[in-house]
């Protein structure tokens, strides 16, 4: 009897250790969903003209553009953005739950509605464009300042959210401790409370930064596509596409391989914040 | 372990269950006509409302076949095919682009030219730029916007600024030619350079501006069925009524020239 019992124990101990079979099937399944599409994209790369490729006009014109303007963005993200986190996770206003749907709406809207949007407002013939445009001949389409607005648009909401978080969940008692002590405000939030949000912080600058560089359909709606001035390296590899396989695969590595190495360096150092 | 093989066994079920009732679906939708199921239409943008109002006229006379059109730049288009996009019917702005289709061998018979297409230069309504000819297109001062490169409308409107000897100061490469028009609609360009049809459809918010013979090029549109269409019959079918009276009377009626025209 106590035999039969220590086996069926046994057996029990060995079927919980095993993982399901099926959750695991499911989850391969999943994964390859990323990894098959990368494989393909491997799969056409020109290895040996590579260097050649990448040295060209259109690409290094895109790669430098795509830099500035992405880098601005999360600039201007930070600038802007953290403020905005901190309005909504500190401030007591009527609506405010309206305006936490409105700066995550960039998240779910295609990024072409953005970008159509930002025209209606920010155009030549726009709301806010068209007397801009009459006071101080500013014209945002068209323009790498048109690029840096429609990327702080689309990537600027990882940044509030993910700072917006990190201020809601902070252990307040340090900052009143702080300011008991006599420090001001602006010494507060620069010593305490910046420093303590900093993983998450860091977590959202990544991703704002990410999602900049790949911003794609606002740009092309918003600012249009101009070598050197607009043609960030996504929308070089939309149209190289069509002309030049080679360039636009060449290019496609280049995000690729820029990306990852961002994202997995950065993963286990900071990511646990998210 | 068991919950979870009974549950995801339920789950198998469920889609199997989906499936059988899709297919049965599409069964029950046989009609009297021979023709049935789906053709997939890959036309260039420029054909956007031609192509709508003859994939109505063309569901209208066979009921049980239901056309998908899958509108781009022509270069897109291609891409697609070559990349193997299961298409039946691709009618491209140029020769260019379908004979790179052909080459490949992924045309079944032969492409056959079915409208042209003239250039005209498009400009917001009231023209506050005061656009006049191709010679405006060099004016840094004013926003210009061509079709990319690549795209059918891109290369004619290049070659007609090349013959009329311009040098384009350029604000934008859009991705295909409705693109480019809702621009100029918007008025966020001062003048681009399109087909006669993409003016005419905008029913007054955009003005033309002809280009002068000499300078104009004369777009061909080639359509043919593909050697890998899933609905051989259909497609062939609807590249039929494309060239039938009736198709090319639509056709006309959107500013295309007939080929005898």
């Amino acid at each position: 009897m106590g035999f039969i019992a220590l086996t069926t124990e046994r057996r029990e101990a060995e079927r919980a250790r095993r993982p399901p079979v099926l959750l695991v099937v499911l989850g391969v399944l999943g994964l390859a969903v990323f990894a098959v599409p990368f494989i393909g994209l491997l799969s056409r790369v020109p290895w040996t003209d590579l260097p050649e490729l990448l040295s060209s006009d259109l690409v290094t014109d895109a790669l430098r553009l795509s830099m500035v303007t992405s880098l601005t963005a999360t600039l201007v993200a930070v600038l802007i953005g953290v403020p905005l986190a901190w309005i909504l996770a500190r401030l007591e206003f009527p609506g405010r739950s309206l305006v936490r749907g409105l700066v995550t709406l960039p998240l779910v809207l295609p990024p072409v509605v953005g970008g159509a949007a930002l025209l209606f407002a920010l155009g030549r013939r726009g709301l806010i464009g068209e007397p801009l445009n009459q006071a101080t001949g500013l014209l945002l389409p068209f323009s790498t300042s048109g690029v840096v607005l429609a990327n702080t648009f689309v990537a600027m909401p990882f940044l509030v959210i993910t700072v917006e978080g990190a201020l809601r969940n902070l252990d307040r008692r340090y900052e009143g401790a702080a300011s008991s002590l006599g420090a001001g405000q602006w010494t507060v939030l620069r010593r305490i409370t910046l420093p303590m949000i900093g993983p998450s912080l860091v977590a959202g600058l990544v991703l704002t930064w990410a999602r900049a560089l790949g911003e794609f359909g606002a740009t092309i709606t918003f600012a249009g596509n101009l070598q050197g001035r607009t043609q960030t390296l996504p929308l070089a590899v939309f149209v190289a596409l069509e002309s030049d396989r080679d360039v636009a695969v060449a290019l496609s590595l280049v995000m690729v391989v820029v990306s990852l190495a961002v994202l997995v360096a950065l993963r286990e150092r900071w990511w646990k914040a998210l | 372990m068991t919950k979870a093989t009974t549950a995801s066994s339920r789950i198998l079920s469920l889609i199997l269950l989906a499936v059988v009732a899709c297919s049965v679906g599409v069964d029950a939708s046989t009609s009297a006509t021979d023709l049935q199921g789906e053709v997939l239409v890959s036309a260039a943008a420029s054909l956007t409302d031609a192509f709508g109002e003859i994939e109505s006229a063309f569901e209208e006379a066979n009921a049980g076949v239901e056309v998908i059109l899958n509108l781009g730049a022509s270069s897109a288009l291609r891409e697609q095919i070559l990349e193997g996009a299961p298409t039946d019917v691709f009618a491209s702005a140029d020769t260019s682009n379908m004979d790179q289709v052909a080459e490949a061998g992924e045309v079944a018979g032969q492409a056959e030219i079915f409208v042209t297409n003239l250039l005209q230069i498009a400009v917001p309504a009231g023209n506050e730029a005061g656009v006049t000819g191709l010679d405006d297109f060099a004016h840094e001062d004013l926003l210009i916007g061509l079709c990319a490169e690549d795209v059918p409308c891109g290369e004619f409107g290049r070659q007609a600024l090349a013959g009329a000897g311009v040098t384009p100061a350029i604000d934008t490469n859009e991705p295909d030619v409705r693109a480019l028009l809702t621009k100029i609609e918007a008025g966020e360009l001062d003048a681009g350079i399109t087909y006669v049809t993409d003016v005419l459809s905008t029913e007054g918010t955009v003005d033309g501006i002809d280009i002068p013979a000499e300078d104009n090029v004369v777009a061909e549109y080639p359509i043919a069925v593909l050697a890998g269409a899933p609905n051989p019959d259909a497609a062939a079918s609807f590249v039929e009524f494309v060239l039938s009276d009736q198709g090319q009377a639509i056709l006309t009626g959107y500013g295309f020239h007939r080929l005898d025209d």
